[in-house]
């Protein structure tokens, strides 16, 4: 290639940067967190009233494999397991019946993709933050989880009495999730914790000794704990550093955000909300806590 | 011929001279004008083809949301020193596994074009490896040896995932390159070897001494290639928990803001490496480079 040609290029590559630039100047301020308007739930979210993705049908999204004690049986259409019990409360709440409801897989990594989605929307125990809030919508939140220690009996991190104490040890987590958070901010491990892809693989890691402790959510570590790693015992529970509170996911700026947090919020005020947590998750709450 | 050549200049043979010059000055000029015309429709095509194409992706609906997703500035500048400092792991890890290939490549090329009867089963085993190795997707080899050497639970084996990810990677490349190998071993006339068998070397010096070298030289740009393909491969190591190798420190913050910037941020550092490579396998490759 010529010189001059490269020159042409390379001011081509320029301009094209800059006109990149232009666009993100009317950036419109987004709000953040999990938001609230006034909705009636009886007058604005009916069936024809909502602009569903399938008229008629509300279409619900999770990752497969779906893990208890969210799901039972990796079939979210049972109703059984805490997230797919809120999901067909939600759905009754807004007025759809248990056939109305139609199940779709999401993976975690392809929820925050920009562009339409194919659901209404997404319950996979997803962390509300004010930064992801900026390319999704989210609920009100529909749970709070703890953060759990768990680790191998046999481990020096199994006797801790303190999160100071368990800095020390190899610690596995799973990415995206707010564990890792915790992690970096509560533990601030001496060595870097192995990162994950998936909770299987925090798991495998767990049951060879290549870690010797993980930080999960409680109601996660409970199910790890009574059948997956059976050698691993839950240490402790300590609160994460933004919270971790668990929101509905839907495209951002979706006309059904209000009606699902009215939906959720209605039955938190019901105590309906509270008698699923008690059904599936009640275990969770035995937990030492580790400060 | 000899009078004209002794005597005073001939008007004739002056005019033909300038007549001569003139043309080729005409004939240079037409050159330049053509050339400068060559360059001006290629900068027009290039800018018409370009800057269609990106008009055609700026000015697409989704390209705000696109552009916030995959090329948000701020993210960026944020992640990019966490990124750059994780990619010197990179390096080590890539330069580490490229010698073990190199070794590991070229021994299964010796084995494999062992003649004599009693290395049948090298010969065997050598084959089995090339193929097998080369046939299963490195994604799984990376699984199986990261996580399944450590289950078997002997002693003495390593549990390290950055150690267990270099042998996954040596065991996959090993093979491609055993076969990169072989065809340069291959493409060396047998009339070399028996050469060299003629003037007294043994059948070790002939290989040592007389077909290795031009094998090696011949296969130079091929096993560069596999190189690049290694480089970007080291990525792939990240699913074992790998703390702080430079594309899981970007996949911890695209999930975590669910922002995918930071993968681009790892993307430009991989391409620093690669993009150099390929200018010297252009070099290497080039007709005009001096033998």
């Amino acid at each position: 290639m010529s010189k001059s040609r490269l020159l042409v290029l390379l001011m081509l590559s320029l301009s094209l940067a800059f006109a990149a630039g232009c666009g993100d100047d009317e950036d419109e301020s987004s709000d953040s967190g999990a938001e609230t308007q006034n909705v009636s739930l009886e007058e604005d979210c009916t069936p024809d009233q909502l602009d569903t993705f399938e008229a008629d049908t509300l279409t619900i999204a999770t990752d497969d494999p779906a893990f208890p004690p969210y799901f039972e049986d990796n079939d979210p259409t049972n109703g059984e397991g805490f997230e797919s019990a809120v999901a067909y409360a939600v759905a009754a709440e807004l007025g759809f019946e248990e056939d109305q409801v139609e199940w779709v897989v999401e993976p975690f990594n392809r929820s925050y993709a920009p562009g339409p989605k194919e659901y209404d929307f997404d319950v996979n125990q997803i962390s509300i933050t004010q930064k992801r809030a900026e390319a999704v919508d989210f609920s009100s939140p529909y749970y709070e989880a703890k953060q759990a220690v768990v680790a191998l009996k046999d481990s020096s991190a199994a006797d801790a009495a303190s999160l100071a104490e368990v800095a020390d040890a190899e610690i596995g987590v799973q990415i995206g999730t707010t564990s890792l958070d915790a992690v970096e901010a509560n533990i601030q491990p001496e060595t870097d914790a192995q990162v994950f892809d998936t909770s299987n693989d925090v798991v495998s890691a767990l049951k060879n000794g290549q870690v010797e402790a993980v930080i999960v959510d409680v109601p996660t570590a409970f199910f790890l704990t009574a059948v997956q790693v059976p050698e691993a015992e839950i240490v402790g529970q300590f609160a994460g550093p933004e919270g971790d509170e668990f929101g509905a996911l839907l495209e951002k700026d979706s006309s059904l955000t209000p009606c699902v947090s009215a939906a959720i919020d209605s039955l938190r005020e019901s105590g309906e909300l509270a008698e699923i947590e008690e059904e599936w998750l009640s275990a969770a709450q035995d937990a030492p806590i580790l400060e | 011929m000899a009078e004209r050549g002794s005597g005073r200049p001939d008007p004739g043979v002056a005019a033909d001279a300038q007549w001569a010059r003139d043309r080729r000055a005409e004939r240079e000029a037409a050159r330049r004008h053509r050339a400068r015309r060559g360059q001006a429709v290629a900068a027009l095509s290039t800018v018409l083809v370009l800057g269609t194409l990106t008009a055609l992706i700026v000015t697409s609906p989704g390209w705000d949301d696109v552009q916030e997703a995959f090329f948000n500035p701020d993210d960026f500048v944020d992640i990019f020193p966490d990124v750059l400092s994780a990619f010197w792991l990179d390096i080590r890890i890539f330069m580490v596994v490229e010698v073990v290939v190199l070794v590991l490549g070229l021994m299964v090329a010796i084995a494999r074009m062992a003649k004599a009867p009693a290395l049948f089963p090298v010969r065997i085993l050598a084959v089995v490896y090339t193929d097998v190795f080369r046939g299963v997707p490195t994604i799984l080899l990376i699984f199986l040896v990261g996580f399944g050497i450590p289950a078997l639970d002997l002693s003495g084996l390593p549990t390290e995932p950055i150690i267990l990810g270099g042998i996954a990677l040596a065991l996959s490349y090993g093979a491609y390159v055993a076969e990169v190998y072989r065809a340069g071993l291959r493409s060396i006339h047998p009339g070399q070897r028996e050469a060299a068998l003629s003037v007294g070397l043994t059948e070790g010096q002939a290989l040592r001494h007389v077909v290795l070298p031009q094998a090696v030289r011949r296969v130079g740009p091929p096993l560069l290639n596999d190189f690049i393909a290694l480089q970007k491969d080291v990525a792939l190591i990240s699913i074992l928990g790998v703390a702080g190798e430079a594309f899981r420190v970007a996949q911890i913050e695209a999930q975590t803001n669910f922002n995918y910037t930071p993968l681009l941020a790892a993307a430009l550092l991989y391409l620093c490496i690669t993009i150099p490579l390929a200018r010297v396998l252009d070099w290497w490759d080039s007709p005009e480079r001096a033998r």
